[in-house]
């Protein structure tokens, strides 16, 4: 159980939390030929969509109803009637997420009164799927609006159980997924290929692997996703055999689709780790009827190995992590599976899972907070995004990028996290950076009385040259 | 080298495994034989000398698969760790290019890299196709004024420990005496403070382990002239001879330079190790005796009481969770009695150890810490091992790098010892690091995960290490 350490300072400094707008943007960007539109100022958009665009360097449909000052004070209905009319006109998507921003919400619009207005407005566009998600940025952080955006389509597109004419099990071999935030497009990748292994099909939602994995389609250009999970699909979930869910964040929406569908739901709050992808693995046998495929067996078999590699590094290792809730909860399982210390862990927003950690403490904070708690509690390796980079030079430690946002990186966005695979490639990465950083190097010691001439200007004339001089040529 | 300078070599008086009647290094057994040869021994003693070339002589499996694999550490230079051959091919052997690519090798080396020397090192081909490389090096040497060094140990003369004698016996022949020492710095005198001069012989800064004893020594006022060979710089070697007394490190295999060293310029010699308290607090000790000093002696003595408080104290903690843990110990020669009491200092209970590599001597000392029926294992091949840590409920093998992986794949917890690990034990300080090591891997929680079958699985026999 993880104490929780509030915010305890009235400035945040450099910023580990991104907006719940964001996450539900994340979420909508997973459904197939889809529009996510943030209901704000353009600039709520505008950065969005540079941040987006960064992570995962592709382009990113985002549209804004562009907010100004009269709409702001005087009510900005129009503004939402006029953004979904044109982007329902020119972009042709089959779907629209219309998600609120804190200016939005301050003003305290009421989005779906107006989307039904639109409706009546605008009956040519009835075969357009419209989604709205409240998001202020005041409240939450990246993983809960994207749960929220979960919800909300599940709310919207998933009949009640009394009316729906669906049957749990009638498709035997479907299998839902609902897919939390810290999934990559990589983990979501191997996690079809799993499910797929056992004869069953995913339905995964949001499927972001097939929207923002990095493909060439054979169109120039499209203002929509080009891949995602189709709308339609959300009709046949209560059909499914199973659904499972991946992330502690996706518990709201969970509870809604078990509610609407009366399909069994498999809960796992993440998949890093050998305990957590064994417990996946139980969870499709048992659904499948058929025993784990042997290629499963096999990569297991890799993974204890690798354990056993990695644990003279791993093991009673200091790392600080500043992640959304559940990837730190994800690092932290990995890192005790393993015998290492997680001594500063910082997170951005409250949520419900933090208790549950296990690790000592959970700071809800900033980058600051992290950087100060790793150098009091002698930290030696830096878990984080991008942005912290200059925390961890500062510190002098090595950093394993991970989560939002991951610029400076080619490829970071799709790396593969979850299961045996992805495990064992974190438990080898993190080994060398332990290695490599030297941490194991003896503090070099130079004696009083020494002959050695390396420093003496006599050894540089009598021409020891760059390489030779260089102590700190590494492994 | 002449057959008859390799059974001299073999013949070496000052070791104890040549006082029975088997004498000598044994013979080796095709089909059952582990182990490097004398070029990867001469390569292994020489290569840390830190700003020197080290040309490899050979076809390319000799230097292209051994280079850069050591673990000593280098305070200043990093020219040991460029790996250089020459790589010969077909035509080299087949026109007897050997020497002239040689030459010219050497050359490149120098004027590339500015080495303070450049050691060659033979090897079987070129020893078999009769370069000389004795000449080549001379010529070499006179031509561009830079000392060329021949290191001749073909694969074929012997084992790693024959190796390790002839790169002795070539700096005693080639660079020990051709400089004396500079005077101490100034600013390192301090006044009523003789400062003493000291060798280090088979002492390799494994992980820069030694870097822990060094202060030590600075603060005695004992002046390192050399340690041959970790982080040393040639200007050190050279001057070797004009020490007061030599250490022989945890290693027999370069006696024949201490005895030498006595013998040619009359510095006596001690075998010691820095592994454990009570070891290095007696390699301290001997220092003084042997330099006859009752002040050194004095200073000693307190610092080693400082030092003994001050890392028992620092280990109290780490000791508990050591206490009781039963260690199989598998390593060679004098290590099997240094860290069994290194093991002791920290609580363990040693339940066997190797004994394959050990002298006589050796293994009385064994008796001395474990016991009259101390489990001494001859042989150390890995179902032997393994069946000993079942046996013996060890908790855990500690055994040089190439058992580790034995080990691991039998789920058993495992501390790597030998040359190629990456932490270093060494001195007082290095008592912390080895009891970190320990308690990372015996405490760590994987061994559970692994020794469990898949939950899906149905029950089956899991090879477990202990039981």
């Amino acid at each position: 159980m993880a104490e929780i350490s509030r915010r305890s300072k009235p400035l945040s400094v450099n910023p580990l939390k991104t907006s719940q707008s964001m996450g539900a943007t994340l979420a909508v960007l997973g459904l197939n030929r889809a529009m996510p539109m943030l209901h704000g100022s353009q600039g709520c958009t505008a950065f969005a969509k540079v941040y987006f665009v960064r992570h995962f360097r592709e382009p990113i449909p985002l549209q804004t109803t562009a907010m100004d000052q009269v709409s702001s004070i005087m009510g900005a209905d129009d503004n939402i009637i006029e953004g979904l009319r044109t982007v329902c006109d020119k972009a042709k998507p089959a779907v629209v997420g219309l998600l609120t921003t804190g200016i939005s919400e301050v003003q305290g619009a009421d989005v779906s009164r107006v989307v039904k207005a639109f409706r009546e407005r605008f009956p040519e566009f009835r075969g357009i799927k419209i989604v709205t998600v409240t998001t202020p940025d005041f409240e939450g952080c990246l993983e809960t609006g994207y749960a929220e955006a979960v919800r909300a389509m599940i709310a919207a597109w998933v009949p009640p159980l009394s009316n729906a004419k669906t049957r749990p099990g009638r498709r035997p071999r479907q299998v839902n997924v609902l897919a939390g935030a810290s999934l990559t497009p990589g983990d979501l990748e191997v996690l079809k290929e799993i499910i797929g292994g056992f004869g069953l099909y995913p339905v995964v939602l949001p499927d972001i692997s097939d929207s923002l994995d990095g493909h060439l389609s054979a169109g120039e250009f499209s203002p929509v996703t080009t891949g995602g999970t189709p709308v339609s699909a959300f009709s046949t979930l209560g059909d499914a055999a199973a659904t499972l869910v991946v992330g502690a964040s996706l518990q709201a929406a969970a509870d809604l689709l078990s509610e609407r569908t009366g399909v069994p739901d498999y809960r796992f709050e993440h998949l890093f780790g050998l305990e957590a992808t064994d417990a996946l693995v139980t969870t499709l046998a048992g659904i499948s009827g058929s025993p784990p495929p042997s290629r499963l067996e096999r990569q297991r078999a890799q993974l204890q190995d690798a354990m056993l590699d990695t644990h003279f590094m791993l093991g009673q290792a200091r790392f600080a992590i500043a992640a959304e809730a559940d990837l730190l909860n994800a690092f932290s399982h990995l890192l005790r599976e393993m015998g290492a210390e997680v001594v500063a862990a910082v997170v951005s927003s409250r949520v419900p899972i933090l208790e549950q950690i296990p690790v000592d403490r959970v700071n809800i904070g900033d980058l600051e907070d992290l950087e100060k708690l790793a150098r009091q509690r002698n930290a030696e390796v830096v878990i984080g995004s991008s942005h912290a980079v200059e925390s961890a030079r500062r510190l002098g430690l090595p950093l394993l990028r991970a989560g939002f946002p991951l610029y400076d990186r080619l490829g970071a966005y799709q790396r593969t996290w979850i299961g045996y695979q992805g495990t064992r490639q974190i438990l080898f990465e993190l080994a060398n950076l332990l290695l490599t950083h030297g941490q194991h190097e003896d503090n070099i010691y130079h004696s009083w009385y020494s002959q050695k001439l390396d420093n003496r200007q006599e050894a540089v004339d009598h021409g020891l040259t760059e390489a030779s001089l260089d102590s700190r040529w590494q492994h | 080298m002449k057959a008859n300078e390799i059974a001299a070599l073999l013949d070496e008086p000052a070791c104890a495994h040549n006082q029975k009647a088997k004498s000598g290094c044994a013979k080796l057994k095709p089909g059952a034989t582990a182990g490097g040869c004398a070029f990867d021994g001469a390569q292994i003693a020489l290569l840390p000398i830190a700003d020197v070339a080290h040309i490899v002589h050979g076809s390319i499996a000799c230097a292209g698969s051994s280079w850069d694999n050591r673990g000593s550490q280098s305070s200043g230079p990093a020219l040991y760790r460029i790996g250089m051959t020459t790589d010969l091919t077909t035509q080299d052997v087949i026109m007897g290019r050997g020497e002239r690519r040689l030459f010219y090798a050497i050359k490149q080396a120098i004027d590339s890299y500015r080495p303070a020397a450049v050691f060659v090192y033979n090897t079987c081909v070129p020893a078999l196709t009769g370069d000389d490389l004795e000449a080549v090096c001379k010529a070499a040497a006179d031509r561009w004024r830079v000392p060329v060094v021949p290191v001749d140990a073909a694969g074929f003369y012997g084992t790693k420990n024959l190796g390790n004698r002839i790169a002795g016996e070539t700096m005693l022949k080639y660079v020990v005496g051709t400089r004396e020492p500079d005077p101490p710095p100034i600013d390192s005198l301090r006044p009523h403070l003789n400062v003493h001069d000291i060798n280090l012989i088979g002492e390799y800064n494994i992980a820069g382990e030694f870097w822990h004893v060094l202060p030590l020594l600075d603060e005695l006022g004992l002046r390192v002239l050399c340690t041959l060979s970790g982080d040393a710089r040639y200007r050190e070697v050279q001057t070797m001879h004009r020490a007061g007394v030599s250490m022989v490190v945890c290693s027999k295999a370069m006696l024949n330079v201490a005895r030498k060293l006595q013998e040619c310029y009359g510095i006596p010699w001690f075998e010691g190790s820095f592994y454990g308290i009570a070891d290095t607090s007696e390699a301290l000790r001997s220092f003084a005796t042997y330099l006859s000093d009752p002040d050194l002696s004095r200073r000693t003595d307190a610092l080693i009481v400082r030092e003994e408080a001050r890392i028992k104290a620092a280990l109290a903690s780490w000791r508990k969770r050591l206490q009781g843990k039963r260690a199989l110990l598998y390593t060679g020669g004098v290590k099997s009695w240094s860290v069994v009491s290194a093991l002791q200092d920290l609580g363990m209970e040693v339940v066997a150890t190797g004994t394959k590599k050990s002298t006589e001597e050796d293994k009385a000392r064994i008796r001395e810490l474990m016991g009259e029926d101390a489990r001494m294992l001859d042989e150390g091949n890995p179902r032997l091992l393994l069946e000993t840590v079942r046996v013996y409920r060890a908790d855990i093998l500690i055994a040089g790098g190439r058992n580790m992986y034995t080990a691991l794949k039998a789920r058993v917890p495992f501390l790597d010892i030998n040359q190629e690990r990456e932490f270093g034990y060494a001195g007082y300080q290095g008592m912390l690091k080895l009891a970190r090591q320990l308690i990372r891997t015996l405490e760590s929680p994987v061994w559970q995960t692994v020794r469990q079958p898949a939950p899906w699985a149905k029950p089956r026999e899991v090879v477990d290490g202990r039981n």
